[in-house]
């Protein structure tokens, strides 16, 4: 009965085409591998794109005391030691290369004065580190990745969403699909497959994430089987649009204060003075932001409720070379020239620490023919992440997840048959929603989920608040299987989004019950029922997974570090850790 | 509250027509807040492609009260107050639904243009304003406005001959890399055709991200083109030094 449906086999099957799918692909191909690779948009159009500050990676060229090593060390602490080390060992050690390498496939990075990859400062980044173009980096790794990419016969499914992963004896052997323009129904037999889905902004009101930040790679790893970990640690990045209300919640580069940005409040002070005088605007992501939050709740915000950030001290030209589509986002929008006064900017989703649980080595989840890179895997960043180590996440893990597995395929002989009776369940889950005749619309839905989100597992919690929160989602969920869609099957954004519902709630449901789990403040995750760290709780990841319609919450020890990288962090002072 | 009045192509390959949709006016409006405005409360149905919503994804172009726009950088007070704003899909592309355009074309031309080709035991040094003129290329977010506005395309309907302005962008960044080895006299002229465009412009002045498109990319290209393929004198050397033509 599959054959009603058109039908693809492939080696590998990339989900998602942002930096961690695309250099999956292109490492998965570059083995051998027949690969595959289904994204929800236009090739070029992912997440990346979005990015701007620079990729972090230890090349010493403005700083020559800068090596993996303290790019480890930064990134533990950043993390708040509860990193998969191996993850974190990984990425600095291999971050300088696979830079490199995206300069030899052709992408064009600012200069040193001697001719080498500039880099740039970042918050919790003890050197200069960023390898940069300007404030659109993450342009340049898609483009180059993508024009890369085609030339090496990667077949591209554009505007293609998966929405089950079908397999055979808890092993993962295909996926189940529409196509955006037609609705038509698409299945892929594949020997492995990988996730690169990004994460889950799109649950929350105010977030710099576009529409297809829904969770997917999270909430199919768990359909599938798969352990998610440490999914409370959602990142707040301290810097996004508040004015005009359109563009709340826009990304503000925090290249910004790399270049030298001053945060100040209503009344004029450096408020950062007060929370990490040591760092001040360079402090780490979770810091500055809850800093904001916390100057605006005391009255000390500014008119639209935000923080100012200051950049108008330095020189026009300078402003303009190193960030211009900041000077065109703030004049386009908000009538702002940031070259002559300050912008206003507040908290906004912008990245999930967790993700699903990888091998450090070969991105394998926890279950078999399945692996995961880049945002929609856990680990690597612990309960914070540095900005910049996100880009150098997709590219190191992006290869190490297409390898491992190209590896896993190539032990296999043959594309494994489709089981009919999940790909039939398949297809009647994304028709229901056309079969009633009454029933709330996808978007009232998710503007609910977004106002839960935001005011219940926001930036901070407490037990009352997160048990409303997973008390509203799973009404939520209840009501999902009651959407009506309306018209027909060719491209439905309603319908789309009745899907990617489900998805997001899922997630969203794991979020809320791993930050109830936690009971301390650590990262991204703050507890005002519990404002400290728990030692004892710094050596435990949580864990989620589905069983049947519940998502079950618990903990499991972390990974062992070896000496010597233990005695690369412990060299630093307790107190940076906290 | 103050409201707009938008009027919305609604319709496929098969046909359809402007219909009519009132949304409240929040100050600081883009066209793409409009659009979704009505997505979410009138017109669940209403296609359109958008990502970033912040100018560096290029999805959401549109043609709005004719010219060619990204609506997410394209405000509602740029308009007279009261007076109806038209959203039509881009013109040069087939309609797939509403405000979606079939692009597909345009990754069909990508894949043709010879890739970037390292050049071998070079050292990888320059100098930052060695690549600001390729890194104005590569300021490109392929929202196809260039292609859509481009008569070539859009009056002439060359799509079999002429790759647009926004590949010979491409091209143009790739030849001007201070590292590629790269020829592409021969692709621009036989494949990209660009001998058919006769600059009149007009991608310059709807690009978003304010390429020279023209000036900087299409005209120093076609002095190579014809420098390779037109110079009696190379042509001669050439013949002379038994290099096989490019």
């Amino acid at each position: 009965m599959t054959d009603r449906f058109e039908s693809h086999d492939v080696d590998v099957l990339v989900i998602g085409a942002g930096g961690a799918g695309l250099r999956a692909a292109i490492e998965a191909s570059a083995q051998g591998a027949r690969v595959g690779v289904v994204c929800k948009s236009l090739l070029g159009k992912a997440h990346t794109v979005m990015a701007e500050g620079g990729v972090a990676a230890a090349l010493a060229h403005v700083d020559p005391r800068d090596s993996w090593k303290v790019h480890f060390k930064d990134t533990m602490l950043g993390g708040k030691m509860l990193n998969n080390w191996r993850m974190a060992q990984l990425h600095a050690q291999e971050a300088p290369d696979r830079v490199r390498e995206l300069e030899h496939w052709g992408a064009v990075f600012d200069r040193t004065e001697d001719g080498r990859i500039l880099q740039r400062n970042f918050g919790g980044h003890s050197s200069p580190r960023l390898a940069h173009v300007g404030d659109r980096t993450g342009l340049e790794m898609i483009r180059t990745l993508q024009d890369h990419g085609v030339h090496q016969g990667l077949e591209v499914y554009m505007e293609c969403t998966v929405t089950k992963l079908l397999t055979q004896d808890r092993r993962v052997v295909g996926a189940f699909a529409y196509w955006r323009e037609t609705g038509r129904f698409v299945t892929f037999r594949a020997k492995a497959v990988v996730l690169a889905t990004g994460g889950v902004g799109k649950a929350y009101k105010i977030t710099s994430n576009s529409w297809e930040y829904t969770g997917d790679g999270h909430a199919l790893a768990m359909d599938a089987g798969a352990e998610l970990i440490d999914m409370e640690f959602v990142q707040f990045h301290p810097t996004g649009m508040v004015w005009p209300p359109g563009v709340q919640g826009l990304l503000v580069t925090e290249a910004v204060r790399g270049e030298g940005g001053l945060l100040r409040n209503a009344t004029g002070e450096r408020f950062m003075e007060r929370y990490d005088p040591k760092r001040m605007e360079l402090s780490t992501r979770d810091m500055v932001a809850r800093a904001i939050y916390t100057e605006v709740k005391e009255g000390r915000g500014s008119p639209h409720g935000g923080a100012f950030l200051d950049i108008s001290h330095k020189p026009a030209e300078v402003v303009k070379k190193k960030l211009p589509s900041m000077y065109h986002q703030f004049m386009e929008f908000a009538n702002i020239d940031i070259t002559k006064g300050p912008m206003e900017v507040g908290p906004t989703v912008h990245y999930v620490m967790g993700g699903v649980r990888v091998d450090a080595d070969t991105g394998a989840a926890t279950v078999p023919g399945l692996f995961a890179a880049g945002e929609s895997s856990g680990g690597m960043h612990g309960a914070n992440r540095l900005g910049g180590n996100s880009l150098s996440d997709l590219l190191v893990f992006g290869r190490r997840a297409g390898a491992g597995a190209a590896a896993y395929a190539a032990k296999a002989t043959a594309q494994a048959p489709l089981d009919p009776a999940q790909v039939a369940a398949a297809e009647r889950e994304l028709l229901a929603p056309f079969e009633r005749s009454s029933g709330p619309d996808p978007y009232s839905v998710h503007r609910r989920l977004q106002d839960t989100m935001q005011s219940l597992v926001g930036i901070y919690r407490t037990e009352q608040d997160l048990k409303r929160g997973v008390e509203a989602i799973r009404q939520l969920r209840a009501e999902t299987r009651t959407v009506r869609v309306e018209g027909s099957r060719a491209f439905n954004p309603g319908w789309h989004l009745a899907r990617d519902l489900d998805n997001m709630l899922l997630v969203s449901e794991a979020i809320a019950r791993c930050a109830l789990q936690r009971k301390e403040s650590r990262g991204a995750h703050a507890r005002l029922d519990y404002p400290n760290l728990d030692p004892a709780l710094g050596r435990v990841n949580s864990v989620a997974v589905r069983e049947g319609d519940e998502v079950r919450v618990s903990q499991s020890p972390l990974p062992e570090m070896p000496e010597e990288l233990r005695a690369l962090v412990d060299a630093e002072p307790v107190a940076a850790k906290a | 509250m103050a409201e707009a009045v938008l009027h919305v192509y609604r319709g496929d390959a098969q046909g359809g027509g402007l219909k009519e949709y009132r949304v409240p006016l929040e100050e600081g409006m883009v066209v793409l807040d409009a659009i979704h405005h009505i997505q979410g409360h009138q017109a669940p149905d209403l296609a359109v492609r958008w990502n970033c919503k912040a100018a560096k994804c290029g999805s959401c172009s549109a043609e709005v009260n004719g010219r060619p726009k990204l609506m997410c950088k394209t405000r509602m007070d740029a308009y007279p107050a009261g007076e109806p704003i038209v959203v039509q899909p881009m013109k040069t592309f087939p309609i797939v639904k509403d405000l979606v355009t079939d692009v597909k074309w345009n990754y069909e031309v990508n894949k043709k243009i010879p890739p970037f080709t390292p050049k071998q035991n070079a050292e990888w040094r320059w100098k930052q304003e060695d690549i600001d003129r390729v890194q104005e290329f590569r300021k490109c977010i392929e929202c196809f406005l260039c292609q859509d506005v481009c008569h070539v395309l859009r009056s002439h309907r060359r799509t079999d001959a002429f790759a647009g302005p926004r590949f010979l962008v491409r091209v143009a960044g790739l030849e001007m890399h201070p590292m590629d080895a790269g020829n592409r006299a021969t692709f621009l002229k036989d494949e990209a055709g660009i001998g058919l465009c006769n600059i009149t412009k007009c991608c310059t002045e709807v690009c978003p991200e304010d390429i020279t498109i023209t000036d900087n990319a299409i005209i120093p290209l076609k002095e190579r083109v014809v420098d390779e393929h037109y110079d009696p004198l190379r042509k001669l050397f050439r013949l002379f030094a038994g290099k096989k033509e490019p």
